[in-house]
């Protein structure tokens, strides 16, 4: 890896990508090999938004390799509260940290908080733009059940504000992979995404519903449609429910579709899929703790850990 | 001297934006950060009979010579426009637009989600594409009426 920041999956290239999956793969298959690789690295997570899996992901991660974490909290009970800005925050918790991890509502916020910094920034998701380190265990695995090359993969659900879907529809632009995005009109690929796959000759589809693709497709990625995103609670009901799976939706699908979702879901994949072969998201889910294991291990190799302080410029 | 001339009468030195398209001129003016308040003369003539252009703005700002990054910008919305740069009432210099990589604080993002929208010292920053700009922080593309979104 040559970044000293993870903003997007679009800074990505195939060969880091790679370097990645395949480290995370080695601390899988042995944690205990890098159990005190970072003793006394502090990692900073600066989450502006509410997190389960990410945040605590990261937190597990961090410890595995020996490290820990310092937490600003939630927004209510930080100085954010008192109307600092995201950059006056973001320098001052670099003192305290050897890497941080951003969450924050609006677009660019990791862009803009990395143009502050020195120590590695990670985007753990700003607004509807990215969410980078998603893309990593998506992809990761998305390798271990099927692999990253001649790959066929519906995308459905919330298109336009998912920003898990645009930082995964980014990085498979580097893997040989036909891309279905399938969702209503109202919530398809916002206009820089589809300029992005357009530039990078993505073999890129569009679909109103599921059964046009379903039996071609090696995994379905599939993303809630939220409800703030309808103006009436009539209109989201009826545009959801299109786009549930269950057993019998599933029955058009190949023995081996991998059906993937990077949680929380509401209702969108039926309880009962959860016990079947094609359910993924579960391990999906566990695959944070390794991936980002891997992730921080590469970018605190050569960061200056421990540096107490740092140059408050 | 013609009623023509003297509508808009040479300067002696400054530089004059010459093919604006006709009713841009005080979005050229917006684009460059000109708003009287850094004290230079300017006089604009408006919607002013061109063969090529049917009808033309022209832009002329005394005693201050634009850079050629300072007019780069001008592509955005003038991207045919000439510009002179006058020493002593004779032109000295003459400069094409270059198309530039990037425009910074001359556009504001439409995308209200942008952190650029938000209350952070940072200036809206926009990757100019073959047709349009891009928001290098939210990645929100503007290709129609770049001019709405001109900061001013």
């Amino acid at each position: 890896m040559r970044h000293d920041h993870v903003l997007t999956a679009r800074q990505l290239s195939r060969g880091d990508v790679e370097e990645v999956l395949d480290r995370a793969a080695e601390i899988a298959a042995d944690p205990s090999a890098v159990a005190d690789r970072h003793a006394g690295a502090l990692l900073g997570l600066c989450f502006f938004e509410p997190s389960t899996r990410t945040k605590m992901s990261f937190e597990a991660a961090i410890k595995r390799l020996g490290g820990d974490v310092v937490d600003m909290g939630s927004v209510e009970s930080s100085s954010v509260k008192k109307g600092e800005s995201l950059a006056d925050t973001i320098r001052v918790i670099e003192g305290y940290a050897d890497a941080l991890v951003l969450r924050h509502p609006r677009q660019g916020a990791a862009k803009m908080a990395s143009e502050f910094v020195d120590v590695p920034l990670l985007n753990a998701g700003d607004g509807a733009g990215h969410h980078p380190t998603q893309t990593l265990l998506d992809l990761f695995t998305i390798r271990e059940a099927h692999g990253l090359d001649d790959l066929t993969i519906g995308i459905m659900g919330d298109l336009k504000y998912g920003r898990t879907v645009h930082s995964l529809a980014h990085a498979l632009t580097t893997f040989d992979a036909r891309q279905h995005f399938i969702s209503p009109e109202s919530l398809q690929l916002p206009r820089g995404v589809r300029y992005d796959l357009h530039e990078a000759g993505a073999q890129v589809r569009e679909h109103t519903e599921l059964e046009e693709v379903l039996p071609s497709l090696d995994v379905l990625y599939v993303t809630r449609i939220q409800r703030e995103r309808f103006p009436d609670e009539n209109e989201y009901r009826q545009v959801a429910g299109e786009y549930r799976i269950d057993s019998e939706t599933l029955e058009a699908a190949d023995d081996d579709l991998a059906v993937l979702h990077p949680l929380p879901r509401v209702d969108e994949i039926a309880p009962e899929i959860d016990d079947t072969e094609h359910a993924n998201y579960f391990q999906q889910a566990h695959n944070g703790v390794p991936v980002r294991m891997a992730l921080l291990d590469l970018l605190l190799e050569d960061a200056d850990v421990g540096a107490i302080g740092g140059d408050a410029r | 001297m013609s009623e023509r001339e003297l509508r808009i009468s040479k300067i002696q030195n400054g530089t004059v934006i010459d093919h604006v398209p006709g009713g841009e001129s005080l979005n050229v003016l917006a684009v460059l950060g000109i708003d009287g308040t850094g004290g230079e003369t300017v006089s604009i003539g408006m919607n002013v009979e061109s063969d090529d252009l049917g009808r033309k703005d022209v832009v002329k700002v005394e005693d201050r010579e634009l850079s050629q990054d300072e007019v780069d910008v001008l592509s955005l919305i003038a991207p045919d426009a000439t510009i002179n740069i006058i020493r002593d009432y004779e032109v000295v210099d003459k400069k094409r637009l270059d198309r530039p990589e990037s425009v910074t604080g001359v556009l504001a993002c439409p995308n209200h989600d942008c952190i650029t929208a938000g209350d952070e010292p940072v200036d809206t920053t926009f990757e100019v594409l073959d047709n349009g700009v891009r928001c290098v922080y939210c990645e929100t593309i503007i290709r129609e009426d770049i001019t709405d979104h001109i900061v001013r």
